[in-house]
């Protein structure tokens, strides 16, 4: 068959700067670049370009840039050359589309819609290089009133397990199987140092990561991969997941080419096989059953371990979080569509969930309304793309943000939304050994650490400036947004007012 | 003294290093020139060996007791009383190999220049002969692949 | 095209700058209104003419058992709609006019009523609540839902006078020199705008609270929006109420002492308590985890009053003034030192308040009363236990 698939990228390169090193033939997992002895030139098969920019990061005189496919469309807004080629691809395939990363359709950000306040004349705004700015936050749930006795400072109510992070920032789900070990363990050893938490995903945790474990929350999905009594004991929360941002209502597929000898030993499953995870729960059809499990795992580490529920954002996802709650969750985690994933179907990442900003805004408001948000722990993920999404997720109602894609491009991920093919250049979504240890940890810790730094640096920042001095008073206090180029029921369910009200 | 170290694990095979050793010790600053107006003088210190999976930059230990300076026999090969660095001096090499061969490393390679080979090795990026210098193959490495760190010889 | 009518407290968030000052005999003796106008007088710079007020308490001894409504009409069938729903919910003894005088620079005076009220006995009990909750929740409903009606204060043996001008005018418009009080507050305001309403002065109060405030707080929609999920409804929009919702919710429904209540409103920071030994390190923990949203932050300095005496409290970072200082059993509170002098001279021991530290005030009956009485609160709803088992707890 004519292959009728246009290639997405071109290569550019500079003649006059390239020396004919060879470093991007070398860098290219897709061998896209070769040196041609021959021609006496370096030439690219465009075509197995997916964009991943590690040859433009590595080529030593910049003589890189790769460019867009300069095919135009056919001057339809409808039969754009995207949908043509989805169209091609499965015409020639006969399967379902794979994707990876999160949604990345032009639907509204409303974090570019909220705009932040600042102190002026009326109350001085706080220097944080002058003044103490506290940004720790406790996740857990929370007993709605506290007996005490005030005289001796004890008390008396039996406080439920919480975890302490010193930003309100945690590392979202990511499996080893779906990113490398050294990616994993970059996370692992930055949190550690950050003193807040990564999560294991559903892929069990690694021998290797057993010193770091204090730091992890351990996932519990529905393949149930990695998962023993010693598993959930061992992180310092457990989360159950439920569905995922950038694929609600689907589960997961980890391909058996993934699942080396390593991968198969933390996952506890044979070798070679295919890890697929249920869409839902098997033991999960409806919210008693949730109950169940949520004190099954309780039980499995005698109270001590907050245990928390992730969703995807969803329509419903409001009365669904107060169920939730009312389920004896600790802490609610609500997954936005922008949210990424190794791989998904393609019209399932585009198409399904709603964006975050909505769902956070709408559960925290619910739970408010029925009295119990004091009650649980909010957590908001799906795409916190700087420190100021984070400030406006909080003011919006989070207790804090899980963050996935921004640690990944902090380790250098390009965002190329080629995770599924296993050959990612800068050795974070593979297990190919040649590519995995293209991501020193020790350099990839120090990354995400700088990272999450100047991210704090930058919210302290924007505190002091609001007049706020710690973050629990940022939370869930949306007079410190405003709201643009939006709507009234926008502007409804955000719970803000219009900039200039 | 500090000496540079090359870790396998981390070795990308990449050779960015290669090309930082060519362009520092070719009479241009500027990569571009060193490889368009130089090319037949450019001899890196520094070789990666081995293939995408396994390889290792191979680079001179500056050793205590350096087997090449002793059996360099032109007396190009000095070890610097001072500075401990091990440096080739391409004025008086006449290219005998000795070094290559007493060299438990194999850090050291013999190039054909004109009429006679001459002994190339790393002498870590010093302005001068025997001072040591910001070795360029390090700041290349985009993995940690070789540290420069201060440690005590070995042999 | 005709100017927008001005939008009051309640419609738009007013940030206002402020004076206050208090003073109390310890002993309980009662001294008229005299020197609380002075010191207040004083600060006359920190207001603009926008709102002035008093709290008293100790004012109303001869119907101490009853609930003591200042009640603001803005028309007649607002005072009719207001009467027949107190004839509804409670049984009157008393019910005047609030004496006043003509005042020159006071224009636009609603017309001021007190009444002193009982809680209906057969509409309390069918309630479920207590008498406390009982009133509280109908002084909001009065305040929602009667349009030119404002319940300026309803607790017993106390009263607010408040109104738009500057203190020392409604001070004397009000005659509080004709009352005896064992604590007088006082409050000058400088608003960002020219409501001129008289519910939007100050001190705010509910029930026996009554609040004094000095600052813009910058967590006023965190703290607003976790009191609004225990009932509260922050219709005026400021500061003030939020602040004496907090207290309200922290000491009389979570049965803290009034110094708790001010603690976990001003929390240690982390810093300090990660400093602390493990077991106060914990109490403290549990507090900020249990009541993170209660934190005030922002510059603010306010002084409650309550039947147990006056408290004092700055923020954490100490961003406005407030000074207090001692003569025998009597306490002076104010935003500037010379607005205590004025009124004592020889005042012993003044000093700044602490940022962060509640300075507590308690007629000595009461402080004698307390030291008896056990150390543990008693929350008006137990919390929810920790659950430990799937079965429910026995």
């Amino acid at each position: 068959m004519l292959d009728y698939l246009l290639p997405k990228f071109k290569i550019l390169r500079d003649k006059d700067l390239c020396i004919q090193c060879g470093v991007c033939e070398r860098s290219c997992s897709n061998e896209v670049h070769k040196v041609d002895e021959d021609l006496g030139c370096v030439v690219a098969d465009h075509a197995q370009c997916v964009n991943c920019q590690r040859c433009v990061c590595m080529c030593p005189t910049h003589a890189l840039a790769i460019t867009k496919w300069p095919q135009v469309d056919p001057g339809s807004k409808n039969w754009t050359l995207g949908y043509m080629q989805d169209i091609a691809k499965q015409a020639q395939t006969g399967g379902v589309l794979l994707a990876s990363m999160g949604n990345p359709e032009p639907y509204p950000i409303y974090w570019d819609h909220l705009l932040l306040n600042a102190s002026q004349v009326t109350n001085p705004s706080i220097d944080p290089l002058r003044e103490p700015m506290e940004t720790r936050v406790l996740l857990g749930s929370r007993p709605d009133a506290l007996k005490v006795n005030e005289r001796e400072r004890t008390v008396l109510t039996t406080m439920p397990p919480q975890i302490k992070l010193d930003v309100p920032l945690m590392f979202s789900a990511m499996s080893f199987g779906s990113i490398s070990l050294n990616a994993q363990k970059s996370l692992a050893i930055a949190a550690h140092e950050l003193g807040i938490y990564f999560n294991t995903g559903e892929g069990g945790l690694h021998r290797e990561l057993e010193p770091l474990a204090d730091r992890a929350i351990v996932q519990v999905a529905s393949g149930r991969f990695g998962v023993d009594p010693h598993y959930l004991n061992a992180g310092a929360a457990i989360e159950i997941k439920i569905g995922q941002g950038a694929k609600p209502g689907i589960g997961g597929h980890l391909p058996g080419e993934k699942i080396n000898e390593e991968v198969s030993r933390t996952r506890m499953i044979p070798q070679g096989t295919d890890a697929i995870s249920p869409a839902p729960h098997h033991d999960i059809y409806s919210i008693e059953d949730l109950r169940q499990l949520i004190f099954s795992l309780k039980e499995a580490t005698n109270y001590t371990k907050p245990v928390g529920v992730k969703i995807a954002a969803v329509h419903n996802v409001a009365a669904i979080a107060s169920g939730i709650a009312r389920a004896g969750a600790d802490i609610i985690t609500v997954d936005g569509f922008r949210g990424g994933t190794g791989a998904a179907p393609k019209r399932i990442r585009d198409n399904v969930g709603i964006p975050i900003e909505l769902a956070l805004a709408a559960v925290d408001q619910r739970l408010r309304d029925e009295g119990i948000r004091s009650r649980v722990s909010l957590v908001a993920a799906g795409s916190m793309r700087s420190s100021a999404d984070v400030v406006r997720a909080i003011a919006l109602g989070a207790d804090a943000c899980y963050i996935a894609s921004s640690a990944l491009i902090a380790l250098g991920c390009h965002q190329c939304q080629s995770c599924s093919t296993g050959r990612c250049n800068w050795g974070i979504a593979t297990q190919r050994a040649d590519l995995t240890k293209r991501l020193n940890p020790e350099i990839g810790a120090e990354r995400v650490v700088n990272m999450v730094r100047a991210w704090t640096h930058e919210i302290q920042e924007m505190m002091g400036g609001m007049g706020i001095n710690a973050v629990d008073s940022l939370r869930g206090n949306r007079l410190m947004l405003r709201g643009v180029g939006l709507n009234e029921k926008e502007l409804e369910i955000l719970g803000v007012k219009y900039a200039g009200e | 003294m500090k000496r540079i170290y090359a870790i396998q694990a981390w070795c990308l095979d990449c050779k960015r290093c290669e090309v930082a050793c060519k362009t520092f010790h070719s009479p241009f600053e500027n990569t571009v020139k060193a490889f368009k107006l130089g090319e037949s003088d450019l001899h890196s210190r520094v070789r990666v060996e081995g293939t995408k999976t396994t390889s290792i930059a191979i680079n001179c230990r500056h050793c205590e007791n350096p087997q090449c300076v002793m059996g360099c026999i032109s007396g190009a090969m000095q070890k610097d009383p001072v500075t401990g660095v091990v440096t080739s001096d391409p004025e008086r090499c006449v290219g005998c190999r000795t070094c290559v061969s007493m060299c438990p490393f194999g850090a050291v390679h013999v190039e054909e220049v004109s009429v006679k080979g001459i002994a190339y090795k790393c002498d870590l990026c010093g302005d001068v002969l025997g001072e040591p210098g910001t070795p360029q193959c390090v700041a290349a490495c985009p993995n940690r692949a070789l540290i420069y760190v201060e440690s005590e010889a070995t042999c | 095209m005709s100017m927008r009518d001005n939008l009051r407290e309640g419609d738009v968030r007013i940030p206002s700058g402020c004076a206050i000052s208090g003073i109390m005999d310890r002993s309980g003796g009662r001294h008229d209104g005299s020197d609380i106008l002075k010191s207040i007088a004083l600060m006359h710079d920190r207001s603009n003419g926008l709102g002035g007020g008093f709290a008293a308490y100790g004012i109303y001894p001869e119907y101490q058992d009853l609930y003591a409504f200042h009640i603001m009409y803005e028309s007649k069938t607002a005072r009719s709609e207001t009467e027949a729903y107190l004839d509804k919910y409670f049984m009157a003894e008393k019910q005047e006019r609030i004496p006043t005088e003509k005042v020159s620079a006071i224009k636009d005076s609603p017309e001021i009523w007190r009444y002193f009220v009982a809680p209906h006995p057969i509409r309390l009990t069918t309630s479920e609540t207590d008498e406390a909750e009982y009133t509280m929740q109908h002084v909001f409903h009065i305040n929602a839902n009667i349009k030119g009606a404002f319940v300026a204060s309803s607790g017993k043996n106390m009263g607010a006078f408040k109104g738009v001008g500057y203190p020392e005018d409604i001070g004397e418009f009000y005659r509080i020199q004709d009352y005896k009080a064992w604590a007088w507050t006082a409050h000058g305001r400088f608003p960002t705008n020219t409501p001129g309403w008289w519910g939007g002065a100050h001190p705010f109060t509910l029930l026996d609270w009554s609040v004094v405030h000095n600052g813009e707080i910058s967590s006023y929609d965190t703290n607003r929006r976790y009191v609004e999920q225990f009932g509260y409804k922050c219709e005026l929009q400021t500061d003030t109420e939020v602040i004496t919702y907090l207290f309200d919710l922290l000491a009389r429904r979570h049965g803290f002492s009034q110094e708790l209540a001010a603690h976990i409103m001003t929390a240690s920071s982390w810093d300090d308590i990660d400093r602390m030994s493990p077991e106060d390190a914990a109490f403290e923990t549990a507090l900020r985890a249990t009541y993170s949203n209660a934190l005030v932050n922002g510059p603010f300095s306010v002084i409650v009053g309550s039947q147990e005496g006056l408290l004092a409290l700055n923020d954490r970072l100490k961003l406005r003034a407030l000074m207090v200082g001692e003569k025998d059993s009597m306490v002076y509170f104010a935003s500037e030192q010379a607005a205590i002098e004025v009124v004592c001279p020889d005042v012993k021991n003044v000093r700044s308040i602490d940022g962060g530290v509640p300075f507590v005030v308690q007629l000595d009956e009461v402080a004698a009363r307390k030291a008896t009485e056990a150390a543990e609160n008693i929350p008006q709803l137990m919390p929810q236990p920790h659950e430990v088992g799937v079965l429910p707890a026995r």
